[in-house]
């Protein structure tokens, strides 16, 4: 496989680990919005349901932007594909 | 004035500007305590901010066309991030979102998952690569991956489409707010807003735009973030509102099982003026189906992930490395306001209905209420309104109704507020409107100026020239928007909300599949795009003149139907079709690959 076709390979499965994350927080847990509700986990003491739709989920999705753009790097940098010099 | 060393020194003019900016909210303070009224010290936020912007737009002329389309590219991530945050923040995200939570609650929160959400896709599927590509405009993209013309005005019409939905609304918040600001008819404060739009984008394109939405960020968050935390305080509720509010939260549940929600009658409901609103659902309670939630978050992530206006923020970052990074910190940027709305609108809510605090309504007599001043000033804007139903002499929890915008514009007076900070929430909802406007208008203007004029009518067009006519399209649309605005034809989040359907229906499988499917050809994605723009479109018709639902799905989430219908038409149409050639095979792994040279050239 040449070098181009590995770094797409890789670039790939780490989109899809990220896209699996991102639909867990986006979608799938509002699945279950009465059961979250009726969860005794209340983070900071509010409803889980409630947290998740005003901060939980929306911070998740910070760090996992961070988090893919850091794996990316990674990525690009083992395959030496870095850009240099314009940043 | 702005190459190289302003570049540099940006932490510091953006840091002296925040401190001027602080600096004169204490100076209306003062003013006020001096005795300025109300009507002046709104009028001075709003010129003293609109001014700043205008002279950021005039310092960032330009006679380049990369400076006019992509800022030069040179915008670094942390301050791209604040400005996509104010290009992506409207006038509805400021001043209705609490507004839309206070009434609805949990089912509207599904808006706060999906417009952040979305920017997952955009960081992951799309931004990086599309910064490779190099492109000025999203049809720019679209016409170079899949060649032809025709592909070309496709992106063109649905881009126009959804971005122009989006813009009326954001050019009528804009004259909103001035008229109740400078007070002055609407009219004619449409105009207004427009000519303050115009200004800080004429001269400088996308350069202009850029420094004046990072300075417009600055002011939104202050004067969304100051009432919050200050309200907070004030109540007793809890230094860091954010983390602290659970037992108010209880406190709501508790008093609505009190209280209860009583339905009003349809006479009765009759007397209420119109676009006032009364409490009827659970704050919050899950009260909507996961299918409703989750189809509403859908299309607002999918339609993020597809609105030109925001895509092409991307484009003026130095790297693809740090447009990558620049969605994170946009998210970051944005992630502020929002987790702060659910918090306001708790604020808000608990204040009113609490017969424990001084400013608790509910349960009051009615008399009392009605003498109250702050009652008589938003009952005379048409924000407020109570009446005695069932005639018992004291306001029950249905008998009072308020504006979507009041929860934002009245609270701080609510709550006993000084004055300043209203003045200090009208200048930050003015900043959200116009900055959103901006991009909008310059999204569509430079699509018709880049892509129709100068790449398929007259190819040969000098850099001069094709200035101009960027110029002359970005008056005529900001023109025709604020004449439709003026008609006041539908409610800000209403189009808002209808411009991501637009999006999601024509342009996100061609955009996605553009980088991800080196299969995908020429019709396929022209099929995708008016095929998915034509059933999203009948299908917003079909229910808003009563036909029935197909899966549930409502005016608001139209672009299920849309983009799904844009998917199978691309490809079935692109298997059915000619693989694409060679060169555009190989042009679609050089998008791939994040280092070397952009695909299109700096200036093409």
């Amino acid at each position: 496989m040449s070098k181009q076709a590995q770094h797409w390979e890789k670039t790939r499965n780490l989109l899809f680990v990220t896209l699996a994350i991102w639909f867990v927080f986006s979608i799938g847990i509002f699945f279950f919005g009465a059961e979250m509700e009726a969860s005794s986990f209340r983070p900071l003491g509010y409803p889980l349901s409630y947290y998740m739709t005003c901060q939980g989920s929306l911070g998740i999705f910070v760090i996992l932007i961070f988090w893919f753009a850091n794996q990316q790097e990674k990525i690009d940098e083992e395959f030496g594909y870095t850009e240099r010099g314009d940043d | 004035m702005i190459k190289g060393k302003f570049i540099d020194n940006l932490p510091k003019v953006y840091g002296i500007y925040t401190g001027g900016f602080l600096v004169f909210i204490i100076l209306m303070a003062i003013a006020e305590q001096a005795g300025m009224t109300a009507k002046t010290i709104g009028i001075c936020f709003v010129a003293f901010t609109v001014s700043i912007y205008a002279i950021i737009g005039y310092l960032s002329r330009t006679l380049q066309l990369d400076a006019y389309y992509v800022a030069g590219r040179q915008v670094p991530t942390v301050f791209n991030g604040m400005a996509t945050a104010a290009d992506w923040m409207s006038g509805a995200s400021f001043v209705a979102m609490a507004g839309g939570i206070y009434f609805k609650g949990y089912g509207y929160m599904a808006l706060l998952v999906g417009w952040t959400g979305g920017y997952v896709l955009v960081a992951s599927l799309l931004a990086p690569y599309l910064r490779k590509f190099g492109c000025y405009t999203v049809p720019d993209f679209i016409g170079t991956r899949y060649g032809g013309n025709l592909a070309r005005v496709s992106a063109v019409i649905v881009l126009t489409v959804a971005s122009f939905t989006y813009v009326t609304a954001q050019i009528n918040a804009t004259g909103t707010i001035a008229s109740v600001a400078l007070d002055i008819p609407f009219g004619i404060a449409v105009y207004v807003g427009l000519a303050s739009i115009l200004i800080c984008s004429m001269l400088g394109g996308m350069r202009a735009v850029t420094w004046t939405q990072v300075a417009q960020y600055i002011v939104l968050i202050i004067a969304y973030l100051l009432p919050v935390f200050w309200i907070s305080n004030k109540m007793g509720a809890g230094v860091f509102p954010h983390l602290m509010l659970a037992d108010e939260v209880a406190r709501i549940a508790e008093l609505e099982g009190q209280f209860g929600f009583t339905k009003n009658s349809a006479a009765d409901l009759a007397t209420v003026p119109k676009g006032l609103a009364g409490i009827t659902k659970a704050h919050s309670s899950v009260n909507t189906t996961p299918w409703k939630f989750i189809s509403l978050a859908i299309c607002m992530m999918a339609g993020t992930a597809s609105l030109p206006h925001v895509m092409m923020r991307y484009f003026t970052t130095p790297s693809v490395k740090t447009a990558r990074r620049s969605v994170g910190w946009s998210l970051f940027f944005i992630f502020l306001l929002y987790s702060s709305a659910p918090m306001l609108a708790t604020l808000s809510k608990l204040s009113l209905m609490d017969p424990n605090l001084s400013t608790g309504i509910i349960g009051k007599s009615i008399s009392d209420v009605q003498a109250l001043d702050w009652y008589q000033n938003w009952n005379q804007a048409n924000l407020m309104f109570v009446s005695d139903f069932n005639g018992n002499g004291t306001l029950d929890l249905n008998e009072f109704f308020m504006g979507g915008k009041a929860v934002v514009l009245a609270t701080p007076e609510i709550a006993g507020l000084p004055y300043v900070i209203s003045g200090l929430v009208a200048a930050g909802g003015m900043a959200a409107a116009m900055s959103t406007a901006d991009g909008l208008v310059l999204a569509i203007a430079n699509a018709l100026s880049h892509d129709l004029y100068y790449k398929i009518i007259d190819p040969k067009a000098d850099t001069a020239k094709r200035l101009i006519v960027a110029r002359v399209l970005l008056v005529i649309i900001g023109f025709a928007g604020a004449t439709i605005a003026a008609m006041e034809i539908q409610g800000i989040l209403g189009s808002v909300i209808w411009a991501f359907d637009f999006a999601m229906s024509g342009l996100f499988f061609p955009l996605v599949l553009g980088v991800w499917w080196k299969r995908a050809n020429a019709p396929g994605a022209v099929a995708g795009m008016l095929v998915g723009l034509a059933v999203g479109t009948w299908y917003l018709i079909h229910v808003r003149t009563g036909g029935a639902p197909i899966w549930g799905v409502t005016q608001l989430t139209f672009g299920i139907h849309g983009a799904l219908a844009s998917l199978i038409s691309m490809v079935v149409v692109s298997l059915a079709t000619k693989a694409p050639d060679a060169a555009t095979q190989r042009m679609v792994d050089e998008v791939r690959i994040p280092s070397g040279k952009t695909v299109l050239g700096r200036q093409h």
